[in-house]
Formats: structure tokens, C-alpha cells, sequence
């Protein structure tokens, strides 16, 4: 009997085949996006955890200099002479051609992991790594830095691209760095006993393991964000497949009658129905997997681009493998998707009575039962986002904010258009228009998923891109605050800088000498710097808020100025304090905006700089001029500096656009890809639609308006449709727009941006929305118009 | 003449080959007059008025309907034709169900400009619908939407009533009283009537009776 009543329930897809189509395409498309998020965000991560194991974060604690880069060398002999089990570490980039190669310093025998932890090494002897004749690299490394390392170079899996990791030695004399370390490891044991931290080594902190991976930890909101659009893909995804099984439920309602009077229980029916999507949802989601391991290699690069710009994590670009974690999530998504999408068909089955019948207008009637109740949740998960608007809740509240908005306004979507249109039939003259606006009504039900999906996916791309266009605007205008100097010029030593400073004091209108160390502030990784205060400063800088003497206590070494990444993450402002230094102290006058800079920083006048950190010499400076150019020339001909060491302020301008440009790249392709899906939901809704309306379009060729009236009607209606989806997107865009900038921003990257608004774009988004409803409208449309007569005549009787 | 039918024929493919509906059928038909085709199922009598109707192709033969040959219109022509020449009522009802029954009734007036409140309001009276004008089809039984398909079609002022097992679908009480009634308003309008149907009783109320056979009327 079950096979049986298998075979029936096949049928129908046997005899749709389109429908069947539309299903499994839903579900791959559905899977496929959602997978390809997953996928990107399963390699970032095992990009930092490999970066992160090479170096113990994470996993061991770590000591590392409380102000500054570097610890000495002799610090880790005194450390173990006195029995800390530590083990030195040095980190730093060197470049290779136009490459940044990071390179990691370890000390094999007191490592805590050592060498072991790279597959490869139980084939090389310790004492070649020892002497430097073996250096390991992450997967296709060896090409780039072949030339430039002297030694056997071994590819290793577990080592992320673009690394070099060897002994300590080595890479001291890489980076010329003879006797500096980066951090010190410890070991989980450590003997009793042993002298306190700040006895033996006061200017050393310990970071614990749980503190560690910092990279991981700064791009988790990059990575939320992302697995946000993933889901939002996928339920555009998925209302496509509701729609089909909906569809394929309610013209097998016929047979399901039959079969339970011919003895099937419903709970057989329903279980068989289940069985059949449940190996349809299998289908799909393998399918869904393979697109998303495509979508996600032509992701990765744009992503990494993204993971550099933003935060400075190196991603690999091209290596992307089949982790079950992502594979197996996305199938776990296919079938809970498609059962989810299944609930309302399948439940609609087991309510109905043996000897119902369906039709067009009863499902509209049955949709005006469940108006309440969507009506009641679209109001209640408004308000709920209304709410959730004015509570200070982070990052996680931001995307239930998303949520309750999105969700709220889709279940608002068809209620509000219905509404229009029926104002629309109530004002119609002519009587065709009267039944186009009723007739539109009528269909409102059955593509009000495909609508809801397209509303979805124009106010993804409206508020994503306000988003994305306002922070350009917003960073081309810093870059000319912070840009203020003319042009910049790097020397080659501390004396040769003394030199230039000296040759150009009077040969320009300022001289401003780029004065930073890496350190750690209010717990935060940070630069600190020195600034020469003038006017450079004063006039051009921006404060987001500010004392009114700010520069003057800065310039005087009586306080300090810092970005709003280091204020928001340390939750200071202006009026705290901040420890710039082991017992120094300043009070902050000001915080300033700092858009795509990933970290912290804070800045000090030169002279306290200098007090800090004496041993610290500026080798770039920023200098204005009336004539750039002159100066330039100068420079090079008379000062003899290399072209290469000076660069212009437009040049600078026009990297840091191509950063910013490259960084948003992935956004960009996931706004089209959903786009695209959203436009494909409309095309199946109008093409399963379409045979369910010849019956609804015959009469009214029959009271003698030809094919192609009708035919182009649907298109009209389409566009109207679509038009209305756009109208309601828009505002719905801007308010997600404005949670990304006031709310999810500031959690993931720590800055507030303000909001501008770019009408073109909205109209040329809007044009393509048209453009896409119409195409999908075409072929429905075009089927309509050629249908022959006796089709549209069969309608009428079944007899001849 | 009205309707002047001339050696028509008309085939349909189906899985078993060709199958000839109509091989040669003659008919003429004057304003006013009316004619009940009779004849098995299957024997072609729908094929006939649509064809007549202006719905279907036919393979060959002539119809010349109100002095216009209704086999060599383009589709715009005979979606003028069916609107302002002829009216159709078809034994599904074929309402449409997006719009009223007040609506529907209508219709197909406004479509042809010939919309009159008067004349549509004695329709609905005779045909009994003033308590139902507000509802959709599917809320109405099977002779209530047979009787609002005719107000639609009379509404129109159709020269040609072209009725296509018009009772069909309903029990023989409600099937004759919407026949008495649809007999009679088609015969206030002076429009001739055709209509295709099983029953020998209904057959015999119209002035002319035909009947189809092997593709041929006698």
C-alpha cells in the first residue's frame, strides 16, 4: 500500500514536471547560497585557527610587553632561568616582490606544540630545522618566497598561505630583529613556587588562552553578518519552495480525497507526502551543496579582500575545502527548510474534509481567515522591532531587530497591497481595468510569497547599499580630514630623517613626523601616537566629541585624544581616562572618527611621545606645501631620496578608495545573487501560476478580448506588482539601513557612520526589479498569447 | 439570414490519430429564430458553436455570421466578434470569479459599450438574483450561476445566444425553470438562440430542432 500510494503521489510530479523543477531549483538555490556563506566563513576560520596554532593563541597563555611590540631577548632567559616554562615567539611581515609574507618565529625545543604540529616534519630531522636548512610554509607559499629563502622549503597543510614559520634564529635574521621576541608562551605546566610575574618581568602582562585568537574574535561580527545574509538568502530561498509544495499540496488534493476513500489513512498520506519531500529536500540540498561550493570559491577572493581590508586577516584566496561543517549544515537546512516550508500544506491536508474541493477564489477566501493572524504578527513583530530600536542590546539584538523587521514587513506586504488594489478596482472607469485590478486581487495569495521574497531581497540591496554608499561618503571626507598633509615621504634610517626633517623645516609650511608603536590600550591591541600639534591638526581634524581646548591639553601633554573603535570597545569617552603607559594616566579630550581602520588607537603630543618611548625616532613624515610638486622635485634631485620613498596625497586617496572598494566586493555579489534569486521566485510563481489561470482568463478571451490583451495584462500585472513590492521596499531599505549604520556597525566594527541617501541608485535598483518582474513575466505571457483556442476551450465543456 | 453555415468541417488529433468532428454541416439561421441541437456526446455540437462563436478554427467550410465570414477574422476581429455579436453561455458557467455576481452580470454590457442600469436591473429581477448580486460565483449554487451567466450574456444585447448544454449541471426542476427563463428573456431581446443540448423536452420548446450525427446535422 505504501509503495502504492508512493507511486500515486509521484505521478503528479511525473505529469508537472515544471513544478518539480521549480522545487528542487528553490532548494538548491536555497542551500547552495546558505552553504556558500557557511563554506567562506568555515575557511576564514580555519585560517585564523591555523594562523593562531601556529603561534599557541587560543590554546596556551601568552606573555606579552604591556606598552610597545617587542620583548627582549634576554627576558625569556631570565624567565626560564628562574623556571617559567616559556618559549619565545617572533612574528612580523616581510615583503616579497609586491607580497606581504608573515613570518613565525618558534623555538623548537621548548615549544609547547614545537614542530610536531606540522604533518610534514616527522620526515625532517629536528637539528635541520634547528640550523635554519628547513623552513615550513602554508599551502602555495614555496613559489613566492622561493629566491628569497635560502633553505629547503616544505609546503604544510596545516600552516596558513602566505606564512613562513621556522626557528626563532631564522626569522630574527629575516626580519633583522637579532634579539626581539613578540611574545612568550607558556607552558600549561609551570612549576610551584616560581617568582611572580611582576617581580621577575614588570613590564610584561599575561594574556590568557581564552583572550587569545584576537583575529577570530574581531571579525566574528564580519562573520555574523555574513551568515545573516546567508539566511536571508535562504528564506528567499525557501519561500520559493513553500510556494511549489503549496502548489503541488493543493492540486493533489483531488487525489489525496481518492486515495483516503479508497482506504489510505491520512496519517499514511501525510507520512508519505513527508517521505516524498523529505527524498526531494535530499535531492535539492546535494544539489544546493555543489552551487554552493562554486558560489563559494568565486566568494572566497572578494571575502579575503574584505577579511584583509577591514580587520588585516589573512584569508587564504583560492584553497577552499569540503568541510562537513558547512556541507552537512546546509543539508540539515534543506530539510528542515523544506519541512518548515511544508507545515501550512501539509496541515491544510490533515484539516480537510474527505469530500472538499479546492478553486481559485476559495483559496482567496481561505487567505482572508489567515489575514487576521498574519495582520496581528506583521503588527506585533513591527512593534517588537520598534522596541528593540530603542534598547541599547549589541550586536545579537541588532540582528533580532533585522529579524522582527524583515519578517514584520513581508507579513505586512500582502495586506497593503491588497488594499491598494482594491482602492484601485473601486476607482476603475473601464471594465476591463475593473477586472485586471479584481482578477490581481484574486492572484495576490498565490504570489504573495514570490512578492514577500522580492521585498526581501530590493530592501537587502537599497539598505546594504545606503550602507556601503554612505560609508564612502563618509570615508572620502575623512580621507580629506586626515589627509591633510601634501605629500608623504618615508627615509631609510633615524639619521636620515633627522637630515630631511631639518632640510625641510623651512622649505615647507609644516612638517609632521608619523610618530606610532603597537601597543595594547584598556586592554585592546592599539597604536599610540605622537603628534606635532598645529595647525594641520586643529583646522582639519573632526572630533565626534570633544573639550573645548582638546588640541591645546593634547599638544601640552596633559591629555589624550582617541578613535571611536578604542572608545566604543573600551566603553570610554571624553571625560574618562585612559593608561597610555604603566603609570601614566591622561585624561581623554577627544574622540575621533577613524572609518576602516581596524584597531584602536589613541594619540599623545610628540613631546610625550618622546617621553614615553625615547628610544623611538619618526623615519615618515607628512609635510605641506604651497607647491607639492616643487618640493617633490627637490627631494629627489637635490636631497637625493629615492621616488619610491615619497608619495603624493591623491596617491594615497586613491589606494585607500581601492581598499575600501575591494572590501566590499563580496557584499556586492551576495546583493545581486539574492536579487537574482528573488527574481527567479517571481518567474516559478508565475509560471505555476500560470496553469492554474487559463481556467481564470478563459472566460474573459471568451467574452471577446483577444490572447494578446490578455497576455499583456499579465505582464502589466506583474509590473504593478512589482511596482508596489518596490514602493513598499524602499522605506523598509532606508530602515534597515539605518539598524546597519546606528546599530550592527557600531557593535561589528566599533564606528557610527551617518546615513545619506542615494535616490539614483533606488531608481536604477527599481528599474531592475521591473526589468526582472517583466522577464518573468514574458514567457508565462508569451505561452498565454499562443495557447491554441481548443486549450483555452477546454475549459468550457470536456465534451466535443 | 443571421447565420448562413456552409459545408464546415473540423478535425481533432488525439492519441488514437485524426478524429473528424464535423464533415460538411449546412445550417442557416434567421434573426429572432431559435434552435435546439441535439445529438450523443462527443458528436460535435460544442465544437459547432464555438466554431460559430468565433472560438475555434475551423479546417474548411464557410460561416457568415451577421454578414461577416467568421473563418477568415484575425483574432482581433473575432474578439470583437464574440463581444458585441454573440453571447455564450456554457454549460461550466464560466463566471468570472474575481468579480461579483452584480459584477459579472455586467460585464460583458461594459465591454460593448452597451451597459443599460434598466435593462440589467429587469435581468436580475426576472432571473431572480437581487438577493445575490454582492456575492462571488463560488457562493452561489449551480442554478444561481447558470442564471447569471445568461443575465451577463442578455445584458450584452448579443444578436446570436449561443447555449451550450446550458442546464447540464443542474437537477431537472432547477434545469427546466432555467431554461423557461433564459427561453424567454432571449426571446424579449429578439436575438436568435442555438442552443446544444441532451433533452428531447428542452429540445422541444425551441422552434427549430437538428440533429448531429457522424458530423453532420439532420
Amino acid at each position: 500500500m505504501t509503495w502504492a500510494g508512493l507511486v500515486a503521489l509521484w505521478s503528479h510530479w511525473v505529469r508537472h514536471p515544471l513544478q518539480l523543477l521549480t522545487l528542487v531549483a528553490g532548494l538548491a538555490l536555497a542551500t547552495g547560497l546558505w552553504s556558500a556563506v557557511q563554506a567562506v566563513n568555515a575557511e576564514a576560520r580555519a585560517s585564523y585557527d591555523a594562523a593562531a596554532t601556529t603561534l599557541g593563541e587560543g590554546r596556551f597563555d601568552a606573555l606579552l610587553p604591556s606598552v610597545g611590540e617587542t620583548i627582549p631577548m634576554k627576558r625569556f632567559l631570565e624567565l626560564r632561568r628562574v623556571g617559567w616554562q616559556v618559549s619565545p615567539i617572533l612574528e612580523g611581515k616581510i615583503d616579497i616582490g609586491e607580497e606581504q609574507v608573515r613570518v613565525v618565529g618558534l623555538e623548537p625545543l621548548t615549544s609547547p606544540r614545537g614542530f610536531e604540529q606540522f604533518s610534514s616534519i616527522k620526515t625532517y630531522d629536528l637539528v635541520d630545522v634547528l640550523s635554519g636548512r628547513i623552513v615550513f610554509v602554508g599551502p602555495k607559499t614555496a613559489d613566492l618566497v622561493k629566491g628569497s629563502i635560502d633553505a629547503l622549503i616544505i609546503e604544510d597543510l596545516n600552516i596558513s598561505p602566505k606564512t613562513v614559520v621556522a626557528d626563532i634564529s631564522v626569522v630574527q635574521s629575516l626580519l633583522n630583529q637579532p634579539n626581539s621576541l613578540t611574545r612568550l608562551v607558556l607552558s600549561e605546566a609551570q612549576p610551584l613556587g616560581r617568582p611572580a610575574l611582576a617581580a621577575i618581568a614588570p613590564d610584561l602582562v599575561l594574556m590568557k588562552a581564552a583572550d587569545g585568537n584576537e583575529i577570530g574574535r574581531l571579525t566574528d561580527s564580519f562573520h555574523l553578518n555574513l551568515t545573516a545574509f546567508g539566511l536571508l538568502s535562504f528564506a528567499v530561498g525557501i519561500f520559493i519552495v513553500h510556494g511549489a509544495i503549496g502548489l503541488a499540496v493543493e492540486q493533489r488534493r483531488g487525489m489525496v480525497r481518492t486515495m483516503r476513500a479508497v482506504g489510505m489513512s491520512l496519517n499514511r498520506i501525510i507520512l508519505l507526502l513527508t517521505l516524498e519531500l523529505t527524498m526531494l529536500a535530499l535531492v535539492g540540498g546535494v544539489l544546493g551543496i555543489l552551487l554552493g561550493y562554486f558560489v563559494a570559491a568565486s566568494l572566497l577572493p572578494g571575502v579575503a579582500a574584505t577579511l584583509e581590508g577591514l580587520y588585516g586577516a589573512e584569508v587564504t584566496g583560492g584553497n577552499l575545502q569540503l568541510r562537513p561543517v558547512w556541507w552537512l549544515s546546509g543539508l540539515a537546512m534543506a530539510l528542515v527548510g523544506t519541512l518548515l516550508a511544508a507545515t501550512d500544506a501539509l496541515w491544510r491536508i490533515r484539516r480537510m474534509p474527505i469530500l472538499s474541493r479546492g478553486g481559485a477564489r476559495a483559496w482567496s477566501m481561505a487567505a482572508v481567515r489567515g489575514r487576521r493572524v498574519q495582520a496581528l504578527m506583521a503588527v506585533g513583530l513591527l512593534g517588537a522591532s520598534g522596541m528593540l530600536a530603542v534598547v541599547d542590546g549589541g550586536l545579537i539584538t541588532g540582528f533580532v531587530l533585522l529579524a522582527c523587521l524583515l519578517l514584520g514587513a513581508a507579513l505586512a506586504l500582502p495586506l497593503s497591497v491588497g488594499f491598494i488594489l482594491k482602492i484601485a478596482q473601486q476607482s476603475a472607469r473601464q471594465v476591463v481595468w475593473e477586472w485586471f485590478w479584481a482578477d490581481t486581487r484574486q492572484q495576490l495569495p498565490g504570489l504573495s510569497l514570490a512578492l514577500m521574497a522580492l521585498l526581501l531581497a530590493m530592501a537587502a540591496n537599497v539598505g546594504v547599499s545606503t550602507m556601503v554608499s554612505s560609508f564612502r561618503l563618509t570615508f572620502v571626507g575623512f580621507l580629506d580630514q586626515r589627509l591633510a598633509s601634501d605629500i608623504y615621504v618615508t627615509t631609510n634610517s633615524i639619521e636620515q630623517a633627522a637630515q630631511l626633517e631639518k632640510y625641510l623645516i623651512p622649505r615647507s609650511s609644516a612638517v609632521l613626523p608619523l610618530l606610532s608603536i603597537g601597543t595594547r590600550l584598556a586592554g585592546q591591541p592599539a597604536e599610540l601616537f605622537g603628534a606635532r600639534v598645529g595647525p594641520t591638526y586643529t583646522e582639519n581634524w573632526r572630533f565626534l566629541a570633544f573639550t573645548q581646548d582638546a588640541w591645546s591639553q593634547v599638544g601640552a601633554g596633559s591629555a589624550v585624544i582617541v578613535n571611536e573603535q578604542l572608545a566604543r570597545r573600551a566603553e570610554l569617552w571624553v571625560g574618562d581616562s585612559l593608561a597610555i603607559a604603566p603609570g601614566k594616566v591622561l585624561p581623554i579630550v577627544g574622540v575621533f572618527g577613524d572609518y576602516g581602520n581596524p584597531i584602536g588607537q589613541a594619540i599623545v603630543s610628540e613631546g610625550m611621545f618622546h617621553q614615553l618611548f625615547p628610544n623611538r625616532h619618526a623615519t615618515r613624515f607628512g609635510i605641506r606645501s604651497d607647491n607639492p610638486q616643487g618640493l617633490i622635485n627637490v627631494l629627489t634631485d637635490s636631497f637625493g631620496l629615492p621616488a619610491r620613498n615619497i608619495i603624493d596625497q591623491a596617491a594615497i586617496k586613491a589606494i585607500s578608495m581601492q581598499v575600501f572598494d575591494r572590501t566590499f566586493i563580496v557584499t556586492g555579489a551576495l546583493n545581486v545573487l539574492t536579487l537574482a534569486v528573488a527574481a527567479f521566485a517571481i518567474l516559478t510563481s508565475l509560471l505555476t501560476l500560470a496553469a492554474m489561470r487559463i481556467p481564470q482568463l478563459a472566460p474573459v478571451w471568451a467574452l471577446g478580448l483577444t490572447r494578446r490583451e490578455v497576455g499583456l495584462l499579465e505582464v502589466v500585472r506583474a509590473i504593478v506588482l512589482a511596482g508596489l513590492t518596490g514602493l513598499f521596499a524602499l522605506p523598509l531599505g532606508l530602515a534597515l539601513a539605518w539598524v546597519l549604520l546606528a546599530i550592527v556597525n557600531v557593535d561589528a566594527f566599533g564606528w557610527r557612520l551617518p546615513m545619506y541617501f542615494f535616490p539614483a541608485d533606488y531608481l536604477r535598483l527599481g528599474l531592475f526589479a521591473l526589468i526582472a518582474s517583466i522577464v518573468a513575466a514574458l514567457w508565462p505571457a508569451f505561452q498565454l498569447i499562443r495557447i491554441p483556442p481548443t486549450q483555452l476551450l477546454k475549459v468550457f465543456a470536456n465534451v466535443r | 439570414m443571421l447565420l448562413e453555415v456552409r459545408n464546415l468541417t473540423k478535425s481533432f488529433a488525439d492519441s488514437s490519430g485524426l478524429v473528424t468532428v464535423l464533415r460538411g454541416v449546412d445550417l442557416e439561421l434567421d434573426a429572432g429564430e431559435t434552435l435546439a441541437m441535439t445529438g450523443e456526446s462527443g458528436s460535435g455540437k460544442s465544437t459547432l458553436l464555438h466554431l460559430i462563436g468565433g472560438l475555434d478554427d475551423a479546417d474548411g467550410g464557410s460561416i457568415v455570421l451577421g454578414g461577416q465570414e467568421v473563418t477568415s477574422l484575425n483574432d482581433r476581429s473575432r474578439a470583437a466578434l464574440r463581444r458585441e455579436t454573440v453571447g455564450v453561455v456554457f454549460q461550466q458557467y464560466n463566471l468570472i470569479p474575481s468579480l461579483t455576481v452584480a459584477a459579472n452580470i455586467a460585464f460583458q454590457a461594459r465591454l460593448t459599450g452597451r451597459y443599460a442600469p434598466d435593462r440589467t436591473r429587469h435581468l436580475i429581477d426576472a432571473l431572480g438574483l437581487e438577493e445575490q448580486l454582492d456575492k462571488y460565483p463560488e457562493q452561489l449554487s449551480g442554478g444561481q450561476q447558470q442564471r447569471v451567466a445568461i443575465g451577463r450574456t442578455l445584458a450584452a444585447r448579443p444578436r446570436l445566444v449561443l447555449a451550450d448544454e446550458p442546464t447540464g449541471n443542474l437537477d431537472e426542476t432547477t434545469a427546466s425553470a432555467v431554461m423557461n427563463q433564459m427561453i424567454a428573456l432571449v426571446q424579449e431581446t429578439g436575438a436568435a438562440l442555438i442552443m446544444a443540448t441532451h433533452s428531447l423536452a428542452l429540445a422541444g420548446q425551441l422552434q427549430k430542432r437538428l440533429h448531429l450525427t457522424q458530423g453532420q446535422l439532420s
